[in-house]
């Protein structure tokens, strides 16, 4: 039996008292514990910035990478070993600023991977600028003139024919740890867009902003209906939707590969013999 | 000097110039000849000029040679271009119908090669077998040959194929044949002196396969597209996942994840997807992540000459990636030495848990070669230290004397395996302070002395007298050697010495090696001498010249034997 203790890391933690992180990673380990998950089942992959730190203040396998290239990186060890469990985690600048192509590439592609986002609509680590997801007009030291309109991840991930699309809040850890189980268990990639207030760089979206517009997703929502979650995913301002936002059963890319059939490729031995006999074909 | 006997085939993009090579050098291949033939070609899908050279020989040749025995000419332009380049004696072959060209002149054969295409084969696609025909006939092959090889070519587009191919080359080498023109071509032994005949990639991809390369991640760029499509085709049987992605930084990252999981991944790219790739090659020398890199030169700088060669990223290769970390670079000479440098590229990738690079040309990728079969059975498979382990305490990163750690791989125990590309600790944890980041650091670099003990060293040749040794690396290794045998022939031996690795840099026999002459000569294809830079940066030694090409073109031995006289005085 997998209790929270197995998941207690004895790291420094460098996140800012207050931090919306504190949350997320509270769910994190909620939703492996009630998944029952031991840690070296999991791999998690994450970038740079404040979010990708997260894998050292838990347990598990850690690969912390280049800042935007979680996903290529989950990727190649997914398909490496498709026993692991892959959990991809970034802030809202390595997913949806220097890393986007991957996103949507992973997204259309649908590998069997979980992708959290804390999305706290600025930079942490470097101090304050803005993000892709910062508001229209934000100001910061590297944008003055204020912060060009905001990416909606929501709509890019629908476009790219997402099959699993869910967005929590950091500040509704119970429920945070549902989407993130529902992520995990789900057959196929899955993002989850976490709205994570920044105590020290972002002033507007603050956990009062935030806790006045957050609403739940209620029974009366249809996640597959993908008209619907087109609605649901530019609903932003005086109400703002927390739940899944779109699911669907769609073919898994490792699982069309008939080299990953029988067993997973870490465990397939090299024998050089067995290629000897393509040198007939020259 | 034994003689050569050359085959130039040009023609249109489209219009099949390739595969009539293809046949032409298979068949030589099989009439006992040693064989190397390369292309050159357009970056287009239509039009343009294109050209396959096919040079036999009964001693080996892994070079170019601007002679031509016979010309292939399947379209007007190819006479246009390449006619001054026929030896004397030499025969040009064209459809006199088709190109609507009339000479009198008496070495061009007219050959009805689309009128026969059309009456023997029917079929005008059977046109490019006609001309094999034609071809072989002129120059003498046994049939039989010819007949064997298309056997194989098309045997797998079944019976029919077969037949009317065999068909439409009977059709021109008949016509060749009662032309009353002939070629002499050189005897030969009748059973094949060599077992395959194969281009720089393939013979890299059975190197990569034959090492258990289970995963590539890759972006198509010539000249490495093709080891993407033929790893993406054998793969699916062989066990070997090939994955086309967004692009090279993703497939850069992908490899040094799969190889983080424990499998041995691979990327092809050239220059400019290299560029791409440098921040996940640092992340693998950070995170001591193997991951083996085929690097295909084309002449840069950015998009370059996309479909010709070049040496121009020697120091690209040896410097790319921020910071400092351990890595080691092969440049193969050949074939042969692709397979063998791949097979080595993998082991000492996991065995130093660090990048490894292939440093090809365009030159190498792209040309055929006649190789002995490979031996797989002495293919031998070293992991390095990889270990199963249960431990709550195991270090991924455990400072060692040799500088690599034992590598535990992630959820194959219950040892959690923990990296980062910020500085870490033994335990693979984000660190600041300062012991720390020197231990880490000087563990890194620690494996370059392991390294150095399995190098690659440089291949010697001294010749009695010589009063130079000619310097190169990489794929310029048959153009050298066969300069070499030209002057000694000319009764001005010089030495060779030639560069299969650069990286660890084997300075101490370079040392040695230079002392042997009175003038040390680098040849090589960039324009500002990195060879003869990096020798002096290593050894301190400052060779007397450079012959440099970065045309796009490669060396012929007869340019460097030119050039040498021309621009190398008194030795």
């Amino acid at each position: 039996m997998v209790t929270l203790q197995d998941y207690e890391s004895k790291v420094p933690n460098a996140w800012c008292p207050g931090c919306g992180n504190f949350g997320i990673l509270r769910a994190v380990k909620k939703a492996l514990v009630e998944l029952n998950l031991e840690p070296h089942r999991i791999l998690f992959v994450s970038g740079i910035g404040q979010a990708p730190k997260l894998p050292h203040y838990t347990k598990g396998n850690v690969f912390n990478g280049l800042h935007g290239r979680t996903l290529p990186a989950a990727t190649g060890a997914k398909i490496a070993n498709r026993d692991l469990v892959v959990i991809g985690i970034d802030g809202d600048g390595g997913a949806y600023g220097e890393g986007v192509q991957h996103l949507l590439a992973t997204a259309r592609r649908n590998v069997n991977l979980t992708y959290l986002v804390h999305n706290n609509q600025v930079y942490g680590l470097t101090k304050g600028q803005a993000s892709p997801t910062s508001e229209l007009g934000f100001i910061t030291k590297t944008t003055p003139l204020g912060a060009s309109q905001p990416l909606n991840p929501l709509m890019l991930a629908l476009a790219s024919d997402i099959s699993f699309l869910a967005r929590g809040f950091a500040a509704e850890i119970d429920h945070l740890a549902g989407l993130i189980k529902a992520g995990v268990q789900h057959h196929g990639f899955a993002l989850i867009d976490i709205l994570q207030p920044c105590v020290s760089f972002n002033r507007v979206n603050t956990f009062a902003w935030y806790k006045q517009r957050v609403y739940k997703l209620d029974e009366g929502y249809n996640p597959t209906d993908k008209a619907a979650a087109i609605l649901k995913a530019q609903e932003w301002g005086d109400k703002i939707p927390i739940g899944v936002i779109y699911k669907q059963e769609r073919t898994v890319y490792e699982e069309t590969l008939p080299q990953l059939i029988d067993l997973p490729l870490v465990k397939q031995p090299i024998d050089p013999l067995k290629i000897e006999n393509l040198l007939d074909e020259f | 000097m034994d003689s050569d006997f050359n085959i130039l085939i040009g023609g249109e993009a489209g219009q099949g110039v390739q595969s009539v090579g293809a046949i032409l050098a298979a068949s030589l291949r099989r009439g006992g000849f040693s064989v190397f033939a390369d292309q050159d070609y357009e970056s287009r899908i239509r039009g343009g000029h294109n050209f396959f050279r096919v040079r036999a020989k009964t001693s080996s040749v892994q070079a170019v040679s601007a002679d031509i025995d016979l010309l292939l000419a399947l379209n007007k332009g190819t006479i246009d271009l390449h006619e001054k380049e026929l030896k004397s004696g030499g025969l040009v072959i064209y459809d006199a119908e088709d190109t609507k060209f009339i000479t009198d002149k008496p070495n061009f054969l007219k050959v009805p090669l689309l009128k026969l295409a059309l009456e023997k084969a029917g079929n005008k696609l059977m046109v490019n077998t006609v001309a094999a025909g034609a071809a072989l006939g002129l120059a003498g092959l046994d049939f039989e040959i010819l007949r064997a090889v298309l056997a194989k070519e098309y045997g797998r587009h079944g019976e029919q194929t077969v037949k009317d191919n065999v068909t439409a080359a009977r059709a021109g080498y008949d016509f060749a044949l009662s032309s009353g023109k002939k070629l002499s071509l050189p005897r030969t032994r009748k059973a094949p002196n060599y077992k395959l005949i194969l281009s720089g990639n393939e013979a890299l991809c059975l190197g990569a396969l034959a090492a258990g390369c289970k995963f590539v991640a890759g972006y198509p760029m010539t000249p490495s597209s093709s080891i993407l499509e033929y790893i993406a085709d054998k793969g699916r049987q062989y066990g070997t996942v090939m994955m086309h992605v967004e692009d090279e930084i993703a497939a850069m990252n992908m490899a040094v994840g799969a190889g983080y999981a424990g499998v041995r991944s691979m990327v092809a790219t050239s220059g400019g997807g290299f560029a791409l790739m440098v921040e996940g090659l640092a992340l693998a020398g950070m995170t001591e992540t193997p991951v083996v890199v085929v690097l295909g030169q084309r002449p840069g700088p950015a998009t370059g000459l996309p479909t010709r060669t070049e040496q121009a990223e020697l120091f690209f290769a040896l410097h790319a990636g921020h910071g400092e970390f351990a890595r080691a670079v092969f440049a193969p000479a050949d074939a042969a030495d692709a397979f063998s440098a791949a097979v080595k590229a993998f082991n000492l990738a996991e065995k130093y848990q660090t990048p490894v690079l292939i440093l090809t040309d365009n030159h190498l990728a792209t040309s055929y070669y006649t190789v002995d079969r490979f031996d797989f059975s002495q293919v031998k498979i070293d992991r390095g230290s990889l270990v199963s382990s249960d431990s709550p305490d195991y270090k991924r990163h455990l400072v060692t004397d040799s500088g690599v750690s034992p590598r535990a791989l992630p959820g194959l125990g219950k040892a959690l395996v923990v990296t980062d590309s910020d500085e870490h600790d033994e335990a693979g944890h984000m660190i600041e302070d300062a012991a720390t980041r020197r231990a880490q650091v000087e563990k890194r670099l620690r494996k370059l002395n392991g390294l150095k003990q399995e190098i690659n060293e440089p291949e010697f040749h001294s010749a009695e007298g010589a009063g130079l040794t000619l310097v190169g690396w990489g794929s310029t290794y048959g153009a050298i050697r066969e300069a070499a045998a030209l002057l000694k022939a000319d009764g001005k031996p010089v030495n060779t010495l030639h560069f299969r690795q650069l990286w660890p840099f084997p300075a101490e026999a370079v040392v040695a090696h230079l002392k042997t002459a009175k003038k040390n000569i680098v040849v090589e294809g960039n324009a500002t001498s990195q060879l003869a830079a990096l020798i002096r940066r290593e050894t301190g030694i400052q060779v007397n010249g450079s012959i440099l090409k970065y045309d796009g073109r490669p060396f012929s031995p007869r340019e460097i034997v030119d050039r040498l006289r021309k621009e190398v005085k008194a030795w």
